[in-house]
Order: structure tokens, then C-alpha cells, then sequence
């Protein structure tokens, strides 16, 4: 039945007349089922805290004993030092790989496209080796003319430390998951904006550096932060070609004293405080980047606490998407 | 100040330019009026290089865009020439286009001080002088986002004033605007075609055509149809299809 509007005006109002403008109190709907879940994980956590307190081959006391020792912070400085520069490798090359992706240069693009085939391709922990027996496939190295007489040359085994192909390794292989994440970054600004840079005069490198990898930064930064957080765990294959890094050093000590478990608490603690600072530092490199964005961000936990101080901070911030 | 001499553009197998040719002196103000498809757009961008030209010449104050003539043959400019001969000319979108990431003073300091390599601090002298000259004096510290369109148009405007150009481009720069905020944008217009600066406007705005331009040109399927001033084409169209385009849009 179709109402005339008159009609429905006037139920409308005989509805809104039947509800008084008064809070609701209802008895809130049971969830059985969820309680029920609940107990039940409830149990199984009392379980697993039980046995870490009370199992002692879980021994604590070594635990607590190698957690700080000077060897395990050699290697937890190792496996840093490893993280960042492979990382740093792995970003410069990811740019410079979707920049070549993205380019009309057929050559370019397509050697791009090969390299990020090659190296996603094979798994990491083969690529590892690979660099590390260099010196099998090019016992010397040289820089000088291509296909011409060479200035400076070296036994590889001398340039290629098992440092160094642990480096190689990890950031060439990382290079080319960063080049598709910049791709796609690259890929999300609006083409409005290129042409307006170019239409003020701009250089395509300007443009590229300046208008377009600042706001592609947006979509880049979190899968970044997520290959960092990988990238620092990936290190530990490096401790198949004996690179004394975080996960080989437990691994020296627990061959020589047979206490396998607590080494691999002591390292695995390392790994998770390491994770720790970075998702926390994920988290400002965000806000920074967020810049002109409409999207309010969320609150530092410092703004947090102040908010919840009941402190208001007047003047020191005027952009409005800083507070909520 | 420019000069479009029988400019083809196809993309594909489409010809969207076929043979236009047009002429705007310095000072003039220009109007291109004509349905959706008819080409006005692209000729527009390709005055500025946006879009490579297929055949014909464009010509810029003085100059060939794109190309250099030399010995009787033409040569693909580099890049940087281009982008040299770009900066003469300001371009306002219909999307206004501005840099999301930088606040709006930003907008209008970056090409000043990248392109021309003019002082930071003489740069964002002129770029507040600019903004309360659309009326948006304060508004410096903002991002684009904190802006409605309007606002957000005057500033792209004030971002191609920044750069001092010899011609200034302007495509349908109140379509994407509501109703009620196509005036303030206009109102900017009117003020700069009358301190005389040579102006290209890609509009369908008829009011605005009918009072500001010298020259109204009516395009149509990749042609100029009818070209004259307002009065003439507007309420006299000798043209069947100027006629019918403009009986439904006025």
C-alpha cells in the first residue's frame, strides 16, 4: 500500500509523540557464546603462564645470565648495524628500480622488470650463498673500461667479507620488494598533480622528487616499515654463511654449553624489543608524513596523556587535525 | 602573444583537433565556449605542451612551443627548454590541482624559487601579496585540504600569477566548483582580465564570456566553428550549430 504524503506526515508525527526524549535503559543482550570463548582461552593462558614460571628447562637463570652479556650485544649491534644497512641499500634501489619501471625507455623498464623477476624469484637464503662463493665465479674483481682494460683489480675473496655478502645479499633481494612498494606509491598520486608541476615549469626529476615520492611517502611508509620489521628477522639467515650477527652468537654459545632453549629466549626477547621500537618509530614517520592529509591522525601517546590530564595545550599546535 | 596555426591532435584512431587555428594578442582576453568532445580542453593543453601536437605549429610569444627550427628542419626541444618555456605560461585546472603535501604559501613559493631560482624570502613577499589579491590574505599557513574549492581555486590562480607568466590558461575553472562559489573564482577572473593580463579561458560560464572576454570562439567536433566578439557570436551566432548550443545553455 502506497501512502498519500499527507498521510505519512501525519503517522510520522503520532510516532514521534508515542517516544518521549528520554535516556533508554534496556537490559543489554547475553552473549553466552562469547563468555563460554573467553573461558576457555582464560584457561589456556593460565596454562602457558604456568608452565614459563614453573618448567625449569625453560632455565630463566641463564636466560637472565646471557641476556646482557657482551657477546649477545656484539651480535644484537650486528644484527642492527645488518638491518639498516640492507635497508638503506634496499630503499635506494627501490626507487631507482620503479623509476626505471615507471620509464618510457623500453630498455630501462623491461631490465627493471627483470631484475625484480630474478630476485623475487630465488629464495634469499640461496642468494646468500651465492654472494658469499663470489670468489668461485669471479676469482678477481676490477673497475675500469667495460670490455676494456681494467685500473684497479683485487682478489674477490678480499673485497666479498662474509660481512659484506651478507649486506649484498640482503639489500639487493630487498630491493626489489621495495621497488614495488615505491611503484605503487608512485603510482598513487593524482596525475593532476604531476601536470601542475609541469605546468609551472618543472623538470620531470623535480617533479619526481619534490611533488611526487613526498605524497606517494603516504602509501609507501607503512608496507616500509613492515619489510624493516621482516628485514630485521631475514638478518638471521645470514648466520648460515657465519656472520657472528644476533641469532649465529646464541648459536656459538649454546653449541659450546647445550642450554639451546634459554639462547633462543635470549635472542628471540632481542628480536622482540628490536620490533618494538621500530613499529613505535613506524608510528611517527607516519604523522610526519601524513602532512595536508584530511585524515585526522591519532593522537601521540604524549597528546593522549595530556588529554587525559585534562591540560589543554592552546596555541601550540593550530592544525586542527592534530586534536580531536 | 599566441598563435595556433592548423593543430591536429589525434588520440588513437580519434581525431580530436583537426586543423585549428586561433590568434590571441596581448592583453586579449579569450573565451572558448563548445560542447563536451569538442577539443577545447585539449587545445588548451596542447598551448602548454601538455599534449605533443600531431601537425600544425603553436607559437608563444614569439616562440615555437615544443621545437626549434633550425636549417628548415624542425628539432624536439629538451626537456629542460620545455619546462623554461612552460614557466611563461600559467595553467589553472579544473581540479585545481594543488600540491596536496605543502601548505598553500608553499604552493606558491615552490616554482619561483625551484624554476626561476629567485630568493626564498622576496618569493613569499610577493606570494602573501598575491594572496590578498584573491582574497585570501592569512590563509598562507593552510593545506589545500582545510580549504573549500573556491578558496582552493584563488590559490591555484595565485600559484600561476606567482611565476609572472605572459599567458595564463584556464580550463573550466568553475566545473568542479558548487553553485554558490563559482562567483568569488569569476570575481578573481574579471580583476585580472582587466589589469590586462592575456588570458585563454575554457569555460561554460556564458555570463562571465559575454563580460569579460574580447573574443569569444565557439569550438565544435575538433573545429573552430565561429570566432568574434561577444556580441556577435553570443547574440547574433551566424553558425546553425553556435545556434543550438547556445539556445540550450542560456
Amino acid at each position: 500500500m502506497v501512502l498519500p504524503d499527507h498521510e505519512i506526515a501525519h503517522r510520522g508525527r503520532d510516532y514521534a509523540a508515542a517516544t518521549p526524549a528520554t535516556d533508554i535503559k534496556a537490559v543489554p543482550v547475553r552473549h553466552p557464546g562469547r563468555w563460554i570463548g573467553a573461558a576457555a582461552v582464560a584457561v589456556a593462558l593460565a596454562m602457558l603462564a604456568h608452565t614459563i614460571a614453573t618448567n625449569p628447562r625453560f632455565q630463566w637463570g641463564v636466560v637472565g645470565q646471557y641476556f646482557s652479556s657482551s657477546s649477545i650485544l656484539m651480535g644484537l649491534v650486528r644484527t642492527i648495524e645488518l638491518t639498516v644497512m640492507a635497508m638503506l641499500i634496499g630503499i635506494l634501489l627501490g626507487i631507482v628500480l620503479a623509476v626505471m619501471r615507471l620509464s618510457p625507455n623500453k630498455v630501462l623498464s623491461t631490465t627493471s622488470w627483470a631484475y625484480i623477476w630474478f630476485f623475487r624469484g630465488t629464495p634469499l637464503l640461496v642468494q646468500l650463498i651465492f654472494w658469499y662463493n663470489l670468489s668461485a665465479l669471479f676469482p678477481t674483481l676490477s673497475i675500469g673500461i667495460p670490455f676494456g682494460p681494467g685500473f684497479v683489480s683485487g682478489s674477490a675473496n678480499a673485497f666479498i667479507t662474509t660481512y659484506v655478502a651478507a649486506i649484498l645479499g640482503l639489500g639487493l633481494n630487498e630491493g626489489a620488494y621495495m621497488a614495488e612498494i615505491v611503484r605503487a606509491g608512485i603510482l598513487s598520486v593524482d596525475e593532476g598533480q604531476i601536470e601542475a608541476a609541469y605546468s609551472l615549469g618543472m623538470r620531470r626529476s623535480q617533479v619526481m622528487w619534490r611533488i611526487v615520492l613526498p605524497q606517494a611517502m603516504k602509501v609507501i611508509i607503512p608496507p616500509t616499515g613492515n619489510q624493516t620489521i621482516g628485514m630485521l628477522k631475514s638478518s638471521s639467515l645470514v648466520s648460515v654463511i657465519s656472520v657472528p650477527e644476533l641469532l649465529f652468537t646464541a648459536q656459538i654459545i649454546y653449541t659450546r654449553t647445550y642450554q639451546t632453549i634459554p639462547l633462543l629466549i635470549v635472542a628471540s626477547l632481542w628480536y622482540l624489543a628490536v620490533t618494538t621500537v621500530l613499529t613505535v618509530g613506524q608510528f611517527y614517520v607516519e604523522r610526519h608524513f601524513a602532512k595536508g592529509g584530511s585524515r585526522r591522525l591519532p593522537l601521540t601517546p604524549l597528546q593522549s596523556l595530556r588529554r587525559k590530564l585534562g591540560e589543554q595545550v592552546k596555541g601550540k599546535s593550530n592544525d586542527p587535525r592534530f586534536t580531536h | 602573444m599566441c598563435r595556433v596555426v592548423d593543430v591536429r591532435k589525434c588520440f588513437g584512431s580519434q581525431e580530436i583537433l583537426r586543423g585549428v587555428s586561433l590568434e590571441v594578442k596581448t592583453g586579449e582576453v579569450v573565451c572558448i565556449l563548445g560542447p563536451s568532445g569538442s577539443g577545447k580542453t585539449t587545445l588548451l593543453r596542447c598551448i602548454n605542451h601538455l599534449e605533443k601536437i600531431d601537425s600544425g605549429q603553436v607559437w608563444v610569444a614569439g616562440r615555437l612551443v615544443g621545437y626549434r627550427e633550425h636549417k628548415g628542419r624542425l628539432h624536439e626541444l629538451p626537456e629542460n627548454e620545455i619546462a623554461l618555456r612552460r614557466a611563461d605560461i600559467g595553467m589553472v585546472f579544473q581540479k585545481f590541482n594543488l600540491f596536496a603535501h605543502m601548505t598553500v604559501l608553499e604552493n606558491l613559493a615552490l616554482a619561483p624559487v625551484l624554476v626561476r631560482r629567485q630568493k626564498r624570502g622576496i618569493v613569499e613577499a610577493r606570494a602573501k601579496e598575491l594572496l590578498e589579491r584573491v582574497g585570501l590574505a592569512g590563509k598562507g599557513d593552510s593545506y589545500p585540504s582545510q580549504l573549500s574549492g573556491g578558496q582552493q581555486q584563488r590559490v591555484a590562480i595565485a600559484r600561476a600569477l606567482a611565476m609572472e607568466p605572459k599567458l595564463l590558461l584556464f580550463d573550466e575553472p568553475t566545473s568542479a566548483l558548487d553553485p554558490e562559489l563559482v562567483s568569488e573564482v569569476l570575481n578573481v577572473m574579471k580583476q585580472l582580465a582587466g589589469d590586462g593580463y592575456t588570458m585563454i579561458v575554457v569555460t561554460h560560464e556564458i555570463g562571465f564570456a559575454r563580460e569579460a572576454a574580447d573574443s569569444i570562439v565557439f569550438m565544435d567536433d575538433g573545429v573552430v566553428v565561429e570566432q568574434g566578439s561577444p556580441h556577435e557570436v553570443i547574440f547574433n551566432p551566424k553558425q546553425e550549430r553556435t545556434q543550438a548550443f547556445l539556445s540550450k545553455v542560456l
